[in-house]
């Protein structure tokens, strides 16, 4: 097309060899010796972690500790200064902008606040990837907004605003805009901040719903450790009714949930929900208390 | 005053690159057309109000101050040509680009501001989309295209007003009047009234975007940015008005 081109051609399409390769078992997002600095600030220094397809990794830490930064260089929206990131099979770290948008695709987010667009509905909320970026047609867009709404069960506000959600649907319907493409991975930031613990647990129940049923990888950044916890400790069921109900997490399920507590802009701690509750490290233990 | 100037050239270098992304981004798909439609509208018609309240009041004001002066001269008959000229050349172009500026150039850049500090830039990034072709490219469009085409309203409609007063207050008639507003225009000072709206348009829009998309500090941080939009785009279209005034001199006179 000459000067008209499509931008994200960068990527190339991958083999089915190399989809099977990125299957479940394999990693799905890799740090190696991350480091970032802000100016003088050292954000990260030399993080590595590895996400397995289909497991949970949880990031907590103090605030400032650099747990959003991690999601903001999976997602391309900052660059580290040294060291190699994986997603979804593409090394990332010196990737542009244009060909980011390639390995965005199977990525959401949810951004601390929701970060919905005020301007629209939360119908056009969540459909906006499928629509704007897919031109999937619109009676399809429709039925796959219905469909994500019904499954975080706020099918009733399909056409409200932003501002006449309470801040718990609001998390809901960032949790429904980001799983609307149906990514491999899905990237929580502090998704029950400043939420009461009743709706909290509603957002960690869509958590556990979208990792037990729609097997997505996901990463979360809290430091609420009594969500984290409820995480990595319970599993989604469906009851031969059809009704979903949360149950504990058998031995393998929690081993799938990993913990990575950062301090300092290192790794601190990486381990299980019960390495983490056992380990006799103060700071842990600070932080636990 | 080094952490200053680092500063300044640091705003101007950023400033730059968001204008080449937004020309790169003029030339490569994809582009959002439902926006560009809706910035047109925006920015065009939501600014006919101002405009062309600006361009009346300016008309008739220019007519009865110069038809005073031109008065003690015997020459009332030439109020036509003095506005023509006035409007035409400087005051259409100029009054209706700091009239936009305070308008849309506010408004774009709380509107940026205010999804910059909600992390709705960085969900727009996310969800796959590239903020300069969804949010800055269509508002750039609009503003080239727009401001020249409000200005043309503006000038006409200022002619207008002065044809009122002339009629009104200065009893020149009609037919006088419109005559002296011809001879008052050469083709240079249609050329000049109409290039530099595109760039005045530009100006406006670029450094509103640039400002809106580097807000920092929540809700304060929007106010700044605001303030900062309308400032530095005022300033910016009345040196850009000199440096192209200049530059067509040289070429076209």
């Amino acid at each position: 097309m000459g000067l008209f081109r499509n931008r994200g051609s960068a990527v190339a399409t991958r083999s089915p060899e190399l989809e099977e390769a990125l299957g479940p078992g394999s990693p799905i997002v890799v740090f190696d010796k991350v480091s970032l600095a802000f100016d003088d600030k050292v954000i990260l220094d030399e993080v590595s972690f590895t996400l397995i397809t289909g497991h949970t990794k949880i990031f907590l830490g103090a605030s400032g500790a650099g747990k959003s930064t991690i999601l903001k260089l999976i997602l391309g929206l900052l660059k580290p200064d040294a060291g190699i990131i994986w997603v979804n099979g593409e090394q990332v770290d010196t990737f542009t902008e244009d060909q980011m948008m390639a390995v965005r695709a199977d990525l959401g987010m949810v951004f601390q606040e929701g970060a919905l667009f005020d301007s629209l509905t939360v119908r056009e909320n969540v459909g906006y990837k499928l629509w704007e970026e897919m031109k999937q047609p619109l009676d399809q867009v429709n039925t796959r907004v219905e469909e994500v709404l019904g499954f975080i069960g706020l099918t009733d506000f399909i056409d409200r605003m932003p501002s006449e959600l309470s801040g718990g649907q609001r998390r809901r319907v960032a949790i429904a805009r980001a799983m609307a493409a149906k990514p491999r991975i899905l990237l929580y930031d502090e998704p029950t901040t400043g939420l009461d613990p009743i709706t909290a647990v509603t957002v960690d129940e869509e958590i556990i719903k979208l990792r037990d049923f729609e097997n997505i990888s996901s990463i979360v950044v809290t430091h609420q450790l009594r969500d984290a916890f409820y995480v990595s400790d319970n599993a989604a069921v469906r009851l031969p009714a059809g009704t979903i109900d949360f149950v504990p997490a058998d031995e393998e399920k929690r081993s799938q949930a990993e913990f990575l507590m950062l301090n300092k802009g290192k790794v601190h701690f990486e381990g299980t929900s019960d390495e983490l509750k056992s380990s006799k490290d103060p700071y842990l233990r600070a932080f636990l208390s | 005053m080094i952490e200053w100037i680092k500063a300044a050239l640091l705003e101007v270098q950023e400033y730059l690159r968001l204008v080449a992304q937004t020309t790169r981004a003029l030339f490569t798909r994809p582009y959002y057309y439902r926006d560009i439609v809706e910035q047109f509208m925006a920015i065009g018609m939501g600014s006919l109000t101002v405009v062309l309240l600006t361009g009346t009041f300016t008309g008739m004001v220019l007519a009865l101050q110069s038809g005073i002066t031109l008065d003690m001269f015997g020459a009332r008959s030439m109020v036509g040509r003095l506005v023509s000229a006035s409007m035409v050349k400087e005051l259409g172009p100029v009054l209706t680009a700091l009239m936009v500026t305070g308008r849309v150039g506010s408004g774009i850049a709380a509107e940026l501001g205010s999804m910059m500090v909600t992390d709705q830039i960085s969900a727009l990034r996310a969800l796959g989309s590239d903020p300069i072709r969804k949010l800055v490219l269509p508002r750039v469009l609009a503003g080239i295209i727009m401001v020249p085409v409000l200005t043309v309203i503006a000038d006409a409609i200022g002619m207008v007003g002065a044809w009122i007063i002339a009629a009104t207050q200065l009893k020149i008639a009609g037919s006088v009047f419109w005559n002296s507003v011809v001879l008052g225009l050469f083709i240079q000072d249609v050329w000049m009234g109409l290039i530099k709206p595109f760039f005045f348009g530009f100006v406006i829009v670029t450094i509103a975007c640039h400002v809106g998309l580097r807000t920092t500090g929540g809700t304060q941080g929007v106010g700044r940015a605001t303030t900062n939009a309308v400032v530095a785009g005022s300033v910016a279209v009345l040196a850009v008005d000199f440096l192209v005034t200049k530059l067509l001199f040289v070429l076209m006179y």
